[in-house]
């Protein structure tokens, strides 16, 4: 569905991505992993137009997305779950759904269906993003971006900093978005997450892609976690 | 006359200063806390607004309030287009880099003020006001207009707090303020609302220039004052902060009002930098501004 083609790209002079190739297909979870600078947010900031690829091609169901301007690339249904949240903070719970409903001109029906999948963001339409608790915050950039009613999900470390009864709802909401046919590609730098909800498992080094595998093919001692994230 | 009447008298003047400067630092609060560009030509577009409000009431025959009403309309648009022509040419151009858009914003204000001495002269002009009513106070008389300036920009000012709270237009404009990319990421056409926001900004000036220049006069050096004032403002407000500049426009013009009647006007510019000199110190992101 998502297909990454020989990708490069960076901030100025300094190319952080180079050639990358990845394909993310639909009701897949894509995981990719790397350590801390491997380019693995860039490669997502990349997909949304927000850092310039240099050279390859981002396709999206037959259009060519590295070209768009970034405000034009979640119209075509990619949504964002950027690293640390990115929520409008000083915006209520109910106006950050509604700027996710507003990218697609979705109305009513969606804004219920994903209150329905998190309920507890029900309860606090009123009350400032800003304040919520962290997991609630979390909920807040999922629904957020689900409001687009994706083809394409991207997490970037969504269970940064959270508790475990809070990481679990997140697994079942990625879970539960596979079976709707939904591409979902990960960031993800917990072994154990990543293999109970991924597919395949992209590994990044140095802004290469080192290596792809099944993720049914690895187990937490698998060497390619130690080579490519160091855990 | 006693004090009391004498007081009152002042407070009414401050409330016409206060109307005035938070209606213009209100323009300049929303492009810096949307676009987090410093505009140093703010005052060039309130000097703008004035001259045009000239034109337009010099091109309007018959009653005054015809030409009035005309010049509330028309120019602000004309300064609105202006700077969203200003900000599709040079700020847009700058990638709105703060440091550049100082200088660019400098670079500008001398643009307009060179124009206005070109196409209107160096003289100070007046425009007549909409009507000449004169309510009769018990203890002195006051002008009906200055009254009504306060009653419009407080509608004006409400009407953009509508806007900006109650619109989707509004709500857009809110959230490219809080995290540009983000909005990016969400279909926000953040150029566009860049351009949206300076226009409306600039207008925002204008609007206050024109409900002035019934008793200021309409002059091209005549910017340097609201643009002193209207950074004073924000600076107390807080940079960014609606609620804020209000607070301190009226806290400003009201001490203003009170202080030029009793003892001097230069006394009250040197209280207000003062108390902005106290501000920077003792609380720099302004008295409802948030840690940046």
């Amino acid at each position: 569905m998502l297909e990454i083609s020989d990708l490069s790209g960076g901030y100025g002079a300094v190319e952080v991505l180079r050639g990358v190739t990845l394909t993310a297909r639909g009701g897949e979870v894509t995981c990719v992993m790397g350590r801390n600078g491997a380019g693995k947010t860039t490669m997502l900031r990349a997909i949304m137009g927000q850092v310039r690829a240099s050279a390859g091609t981002i396709r999206l169901k037959g259009t060519e997305l590295q070209s768009l301007p970034a405000h034009e690339v979640p119209r075509h249904g990619i949504g964002y779950v950027p690293q640390g949240r990115r929520l409008f903070s000083d915006l209520t719970v109910a106006e950050n759904i509604t700027i996710g409903l507003m990218t697609r001109n979705h109305g009513a029906a969606t804004r219920d269906k994903v209150l329905d999948l998190f309920p507890r963001l029900r309860e606090r339409l009123d009350q400032r993003a800003g304040t919520l608790s962290g997991g609630e915050q979390q909920m807040l950039a999922i629904a957020r971006a689900l409001c687009l009613e994706p083809a394409v999900l991207l997490l970037d470390e969504p269970t940064e900093g959270l508790q475990p009864s809070m990481i679990a709802a997140i697994r079942d909401t990625v879970m539960l978005l596979k079976t709707t046919g939904v591409a979902t590609i990960l960031v993800e730098q917990r072994v154990d997450a990543v293999l109970s909800m991924a597919d395949q498992v992209a590994f990044l080094q140095n802004g290469i892609l080192a290596e792809t595998c099944a993720a049914a093919a690895l187990t937490p001692a698998s060497p390619q976690f130690q080579t490519y994230v160091g855990v | 006359m006693e004090f009391g009447p004498f007081l009152l008298l002042a407070l009414m003047e401050g409330m016409v200063m206060s109307a005035v400067l938070a209606l213009t630092a209100v323009g300049l609060s929303l492009v810096f806390g949307v676009m987090r560009v410093v505009n140093v030509a703010h005052g060039e577009f309130f000097m703008l607004g004035a001259v045009a409000a000239w034109f337009v009431t010099q091109a309007v025959p018959g009653h005054p309030a015809l030409g009035f009403a005309a010049a509330l309309l028309l120019a602000p648009l004309f300064v609105g287009a202006v700077a969203a022509l200003a900000d599709g040419l040079i700020l847009k151009r700058l990638n709105y880099d703060p440091e550049a858009t100082i200088v660019a914003t400098i670079g500008l204000s001398y643009i307009f003020q060179q124009a206005a001495l070109s196409f209107y002269g160096p003289d100070a002009r007046p425009v007549l006001a909409p009507f000449d009513l004169r309510l009769q106070l018990p203890w002195f008389g006051y002008s009906g207009y200055k009254i009504a300036v306060v009653i419009a920009a407080a509608l004006i000012l409400i009407g953009i707090w509508l806007f900006m709270t109650r619109s989707r237009a509004g709500l857009v404009m809110r959230a490219t303020q809080a995290d540009r990319d983000t909005a990016r990421a969400f279909g926000i056409n953040v150029d566009r609302v860049f351009a949206t926001v300076f226009a409306l900004g600039a207008a925002m000036a204008a609007m206050g220039a024109v409900l002035i220049v019934p008793i200021q006069q309409a002059h091209y050096l005549m910017g340097h004052d609201p643009l002193l004032l209207s950074f004073i403002v924000v600076i107390i407000g807080g940079l960014g902060s609606l609620r804020g500049t209000l607070v301190a426009a009226l806290l400003i013009g009201l001490s203003d009002g009170v202080i030029s009647v009793f003892f001097s006007p230069t006394l009250a510019k040197i209280l207000a930098t003062l108390f902005v000199a106290l501000v920077l110190v003792f609380r720099p992101q302004g008295l409802f501004g948030g840690q940046r």
